[in-house]
């Protein structure tokens, strides 16, 4: 391997793991508060934080620990861990054009740290690439680890703090405002914009369905409408 | 059942769903259709997340002046797009709702 290839490795490394940081601070109030939820829904600390390195899947813990909480079967904690969970299958979908030439050991890893906000940080990052690098899976390894590390230190601290972090404090909105932060700069054009406001507006009108459905609902409703425009808006530009 | 078991097979269900796809699609030439669609995942997906949270504090549509999130949200939505930054995003929506919050 030549010192030209490595650094690069390095940059790319790097790079991930800046682009992430400002999103992994974003997380680590999510992180404390499924520490305490996790503890409030009578789960072992032991078992609490292993679940964020064996599902590692915040929106889907969350509900976990407190269906826990509330009794819930086993059955219906992996049915709406499926369902809650299979937006991801729309990411894993998004990124495959972009794994698809490494080695396995790769995939693996990379889909084990492909969450939500990994994912909209490196293929954002991959869509806006002018010159496509060959060792920008590194990018990639850089932005999960980094989020990794923050939602296992985050979920430890919130189990070990537990109660003393009151609810006063409302430290879940940083989740939605990270993701503020992370998709208005990219609604550019009507195609984004109306994908966005059509599956936000399915989102509030589907919420009342259960184990999350309407979350899947929603991001299909915008993907099509972001189709749709798409297709409208190249249609005129050929008939002018 | 051991609630050790079920969390294991939460895990193996949400590490098969990322993997699914990365898999199944690593022969196949994706058309240029779905790679369309593909493209909307992110603003879709993020987008189906925040609304509720915004609109939905409580669980019921809340529409009015007394809904913080809305108001803290709509404000940061207005500095993502002019600064582009998400530390600036998250300071000023959690700012503006601790603020809401005190009134």
């Amino acid at each position: 391997m030549s010192t030209a290839s490595s650094s690069s490795h390095r940059h790319e490394l790097a790079n991930g793991i800046k682009a992430e940081l400002p999103i992994a601070l974003g997380v680590i109030p999510f992180g404390l508060i499924y520490g305490v939820l996790a503890l409030a829904g009578g789960l072992p600390p032991a078992l609490a934080q292993a679940m964020s390195a064996i599902v590692f899947a915040g929106s889907a813990q969350f509900i976990a620990a407190q269906l826990i909480g509330a009794g819930a079967p086993g059955v219906i904690l992996l049915l709406t861990t499926f369902i809650v969970n299979l937006r991801h299958l729309l990411y894993s979908a998004s990124l495959s054009p972009y794994t698809k030439h490494l080695p396995a050991r790769w995939r693996w890893l990379l889909a084990y740290l492909l969450t939500d906000e990994a994912f909209a940080v490196t293929v954002l990052h991959y869509d806006g690439e002018t010159a496509v690098s060959p060792n920008r899976h590194y990018y990639f390894l850089g932005a999960g680890m980094t989020l990794w590390v923050a939602w296992q230190t985050s979920t430890a601290v919130g189990i070990f703090l537990g109660a003393q972090i009151p609810a006063s404090w409302s430290l879940d909105f940083t989740l939605a405002l990270t993701f503020i932060g992370l998709v208005v700069p990219v609604l550019k054009d009507r195609p984004n914009l109306g994908a966005a406001l059509s599956a936000g507006l399915a989102a509030v009108f589907a919420n009342g369905l259960p184990f999350k459905l309407g979350l899947m609902v929603a991001a299909l409703t915008g993907i099509l409408v972001g189709v749709w425009l798409e297709n409208l808006s190249s249609q005129q530009k050929e008939s002018l | 059942m051991n609630l050790w078991l079920v969390v294991i097979g939460m895990g193996i269900i949400t590490y098969a769903i990322r993997l699914s796809m990365i898999v199944l699609l690593e022969k196949v030439e994706i058309t240029p259709t779905i790679k369309q669609a593909l493209h909307f995942v992110p603003p879709a997906v993020l987008s189906a997340i925040i609304f509720p949270e915004l609109l939905q504090p409580g669980g019921t549509i809340d529409l009015s002046f007394s809904n913080e999130r809305l108001l803290a949200g709509f404000l940061a939505m207005i500095v993502a797009w002019r600064t582009k930054n998400v530390l600036f995003t998250i300071a000023a929506g959690m700012a503006a709702l601790w603020l809401l919050q005190t009134i």
